[in-house]
């Protein structure tokens, strides 16, 4: 990397004219055991759109996703620094309360992780802990996500089976479904087809679609095919910076930067 | 906003986790300190316990071989001896065996064999001890006494039935004396060591064969593409690579002989006496606590004590050398 | 160039012969053993175990003993397994990498292979001497002493079977569940455990089967009773302790009644060990 005035220069964002944006990243460096992971991150992602981060493999679009809501918190020895704001306020303040934090920042995994209960109660098992709903309140809450998940007609007869049974594209909108259980402001996807086959992929892409009227969402892949197809806004990371953050269709057709011109036509990564 | 909680109700909520949080954590830590706890008390009440004999008699605790109720006289030599050479043997017996296994086991036998053989044997370490001692009192005792005894004593000893002397007996230093016994009954110091090496064969061996898998195939297999043979893979790559964890695990079979009670006190003859011949009885550690406690009071308890403390302190550094010694195979394979 | 090579083949040859040899012995003493447990235990079976109890001697049964072994296994058990399963969880959740979790690992790891019967004189001195000295006198020898005695013996077993279970689970689990807003503490008892709880029920299983047939330390804590004995605050018999007993008595009515109790631990040791076996190889970690 020799183009260090990407560090310094925060990438404006094209969308981002009068609105107020829902995540403000700024000046966001992440160290593990003294490695220096992400170097200077400035980003501004708008409400209601789908943002995609693309970049080659270690480029740190996992790291960033998994700071957004501090899932990174549970391992020793990393430390976040600089400020991300959600409605403008810091959520990586000691004083932002995980409860608060992870109710309104949702997230799904690479790999489906159904907890070992039944369907039920993984979608009720994350709200019992932050709301207290009578049952028929509860019943409902938990079929309209199965419902927004697209899941709903699929599991209705078995809801008390125990959830390893589904298939690995019902078990990952399973993990949707769970999510957006809590109705959080922001949903943050990380890689949520690596692991399923081309039909179930193509579930979920659709999904994503459905799903941004009501959530923020922030989408890592490492498919670029993927990013242009469900983005509204594309991030295109490499080593620990951003190198470029625009309208997908810009990035996927004229980027500004010579690096990302050559990762979207294949000439490395 | 989506949700309608109040920030002050999620606020207390957090606190309140908070709360539980630390509960939660000082519960487990306190049942985890117990596993210390139950260590340090091991050694602390039989310590304390053994305070009177310590006191008594000192260093000379260490290397008196009398143990006279009458007099109230104890040392703990006898005991002491018995379990050094009884555990000895055991692992002269099962070490060889315990790698002959575990290299079948990983290298030889044809794959579709390897479980189940692998599984009956560790059948063998879930027999309890007093199936062993049962077993060692009531059929493998009286076989020896049969079967093997009259030959070692004849052929080996220096004390033959028909008085003649062997050409062993007569030409090899010491042997004719560890082989030399006019007692008539199988249980001794030999029969204990057997029954012993029985116990831990299972434990040696599949410790040897869970750190023979954990050499990589490439290595291996880089060997054989020399015109290596099998035994020469298992000699030259297969025991270097593993030595520390395979030493591990013979000190891991040496720790359980040295502790174990029931197996050896039904074979062993309970007897308070220092005889060179392993075809005499003898008597260990355990055994003479497993004997004498219930009955004893005074500064015979507190001897008894004491020489449990010895035990538990001698099997304590056996095992942690064990463990030491299985954790540097472990840090080599970067877990 | 020849010999060399006919001298690396006989050895060779010599030396899977042998590790052949060393295995069928292995498997032959076996086998031996549980021929004679088998053998000589079936044919002492008889109704009047289960029915009388050792009072009678030589005519009695092993009633009283069967069911001190049950009362003073299910207490070990009792104990060990809430205070096992926690300090595992503690061990793989909490203290991963920390060095007072590693050192008690480590130290788990030797109490694992400590000497029984030492364990039975530490009981011996926390409860059995003070026991004493509260009830003025006579020595107040008690089925809950000898459970204590069995607990920490039976809490190694558990403490790193869950350890290791528990660390089986993939960490994707934990991040959804932390993702969802659940604290620790929740994500650990209504999530990880659930999600290794047949490796820990194994483990259960195994501690089980390893105390049932201890005998040293019930020596100083239980002591025996030839009576029917149920409340654990008496002496409690148990078949490993009047086997022991039986053994070394002349005669041979003993030493046939001695040996069907022996049948019946081995029994319950294998019937164990076998069900722990098929629990694990049915059901692994519930996660891959």
């Amino acid at each position: 990397m020799t183009d260090s005035a990407i560090a310094t220069n925060p990438t404006p964002v094209a969308a981002a004219a009068a609105v107020p944006p829902k995540l403000a990243v700024r000046d966001l460096h992440f160290y593990y055991n003294g490695f220096h992971a992400l170097k200077g991150i400035d980003m501004d992602i708008p409400s209601m759109q789908v943002t995609a981060i693309i970049g080659p493999s270690g480029c740190g679009k996992s790291t960033l996703l998994r700071i957004f809501n501090r899932i990174y918190a549970i391992y020793p020895k990393l430390e976040a620094k600089g400020s991300i704001e959600l409605d403008g306020e810091n959520i990586l303040d000691p004083s932002y309360s995980m409860n608060r934090l992870r109710s309104k920042i949702g997230m799904v995994f690479q790999k489906p992780v159904p907890f070992p209960m039944t369907i039920f109660e993984n979608v009720a098992y994350g709200i019992r802990h932050h709301e207290k709903l009578p049952k028929a309140e509860m019943e409902n809450r938990v079929e309209q996500a199965l419902r927004s998940s697209a899941l709903w007609n699929e599991v209705k007869d078995k809801l008390k089976q125990n959830a390893l049974g589904l298939s690995g594209g019902q078990q990952q909108r399973l993990c949707i479904a769970r999510a957006i259980a809590l109705k959080p402001e922001v949903l943050l996807l990380d890689e949520p087809t690596s692991a399923l086959d081309p039909i179930a992929t193509g579930r979920i892409e659709q999904l994503v679609e459905e799903l941004k009227s009501q959530f923020t969402i922030v989408i890592v892949t490492h498919n670029m095919q993927q990013a242009a197809r469900v983005s509204d806004l594309t991030a295109f990371m490499y080593l620990g910076e951003l190198i470029e953050f625009a309208q997908t269709e810009k990035i996927f057709t004229k980027p500004d930067k010579k690096q990302t011109e050559d990762y979207i036509t294949g000439r490395f990564g | 906003m989506p949700v309608a909680t109040p920030t002050d109700i999620l606020e207390q909520r957090s606190r309140r986790d908070v709360r539980h949080e630390r509960l939660f954590r000082w519960l487990l830590k306190g049942c985890a300190l117990i596993v210390l706890a139950a260590l340090l008390g091991a050694a602390g009440a039989t310590l304390w316990g053994g305070r009177d004999a310590f006191a008594t008699f000192g260093w000379h605790f260490l290397v008196s071989s009398s143990w006279d109720p009458g007099n109230d006289v104890y040392g703990a030599l006898v005991p002491v001896y018995g379990t050094i050479v009884t555990s000895f043997i055991a692992l002269l017996i099962a070490v060889p065996i315990s790698f002959g296994i575990a290299l079948y086991l990983s290298e030889v036998a044809p794959t579709w064999l390897r479980t189940p053989v692998a599984s009956a044997i560790e059948l063998l370490a879930g027999i309890p001890s007093i199936i062993y001692g049962m077993w060692g009192l009531f059929v493998f005792a009286p076989f020896f006494a049969n079967h093997i005894k009259p030959w070692l004593t004849n052929n080996l000893g220096n004390k033959p039935d028909d008085g003649k002397l062997s050409w062993v007996a007569e030409h090899v230093p010491f042997v004719g004396k560890l082989f030399g016994s006019d007692y008539p009954f199988g249980a001794s110091i030999l029969v204990a060591g057997i029954v012993l090496a029985i116990m831990v064969i299972p434990f040696i061996s599949s410790v040897m064969r869970e750190v023979f898998q954990t050499v990589p195939t490439r290595l291996k297999e880089s060997a054989y593409a020399l015109g290596s043979s099998t035994w020469e893979v298992s000699w030259d790559i297969v025991l270097p690579y593993t030595r520390s964890a395979v030493i591990g695990g013979i000190f891991l079979g040496l720790g359980r002989a040295l502790g174990e009670t029931m197996a050896v006190t039904f074979v062993l003859g309970n007897a308070m006496q220092l005889s060179a011949s392993l075809l005499d009885p003898g008597t260990s550690i355990a055994s003479t606590i497993a004997n004498q406690f219930s009955e004893a009071s005074g500064l015979q308890k507190s001897s008894l004590m004491a020489l449990a403390f010895l035990l538990f302190v001698v099997t304590f550094i056996v095992l942690l050398i064990a463990r030491l010694m299985l954790r540097r195979l472990a840090s080599k394979e970067g877990r | 160039m020849n010999t060399l090579y006919l001298r690396r083949r006989i050895t060779n040859a010599l030396a899977m012969t042998l590790s052949m040899l060393a295995t069928l012995v292995g498997l032959a003493f076996l086998a031996w053993i549980l021929w004679e447990t088998l053998r000589q235990g079936i044919s002492a079976l008889d109704l009047k175990l289960f029915t009388k109890i050792t009072a009678y001697g030589e005519d009695g049964g092993l009633a009283n003993a069967m069911v001190g072994s049950l009362v003073i296994n299910f207490i070990g058990i009792a104990i060990a397994t809430p205070i096992g399963v926690l300090a595992g969880t503690w061990l793989a959740e909490y203290a991963n990498r920390t060095k007072l979790g590693e050192s008690i690992r480590f130290l788990n790891d030797i109490l694992l292979s400590a000497p029984s019967i030492v364990m039975g004189l530490f009981v011996y001195t926390i409860i059995v001497l003070p026991s004493t000295a509260l009830t003025h006198g006579s020595t107040t020898f008690s089925g809950f002493a000898g459970g204590v005695a069995l607990a920490l013996i039976a809490l190694p077993v558990i403490v790193r079977t869950t350890d290791e279970m528990l660390r089986l689970v993939p960490s994707t689990l934990r991040e959804a569940a932390l993702s969802l807003g659940v604290p620790q503490w929740k994500l650990t008892l209504q999530i990880l455990i659930r999600a290794a709880r047949s490796g820990i029920i194994t483990g259960v299983l195994l501690a089980l089967a390893r105390i049932s047939g201890e005998t040293a330390p019930l020596l100083f804590t239980a002591f025996g009773n030839n009576y029917m004995a149920i409340n654990p605050i008496e002496k409690m018999s148990s078949l490993p302790q009047i086997i022991y007993q039986y053994a070394n008595d002349p005669g041979d009515a003993m030493h046939a009644l001695a040996w069907a109790g022996a049948f019946v631990i081995t029994m319950f040791v294998l019937l164990l060990s076998l069900g722990s076996r098929l629990i694990l190889s049915r059901t692994k970690v519930s996660h891959d």
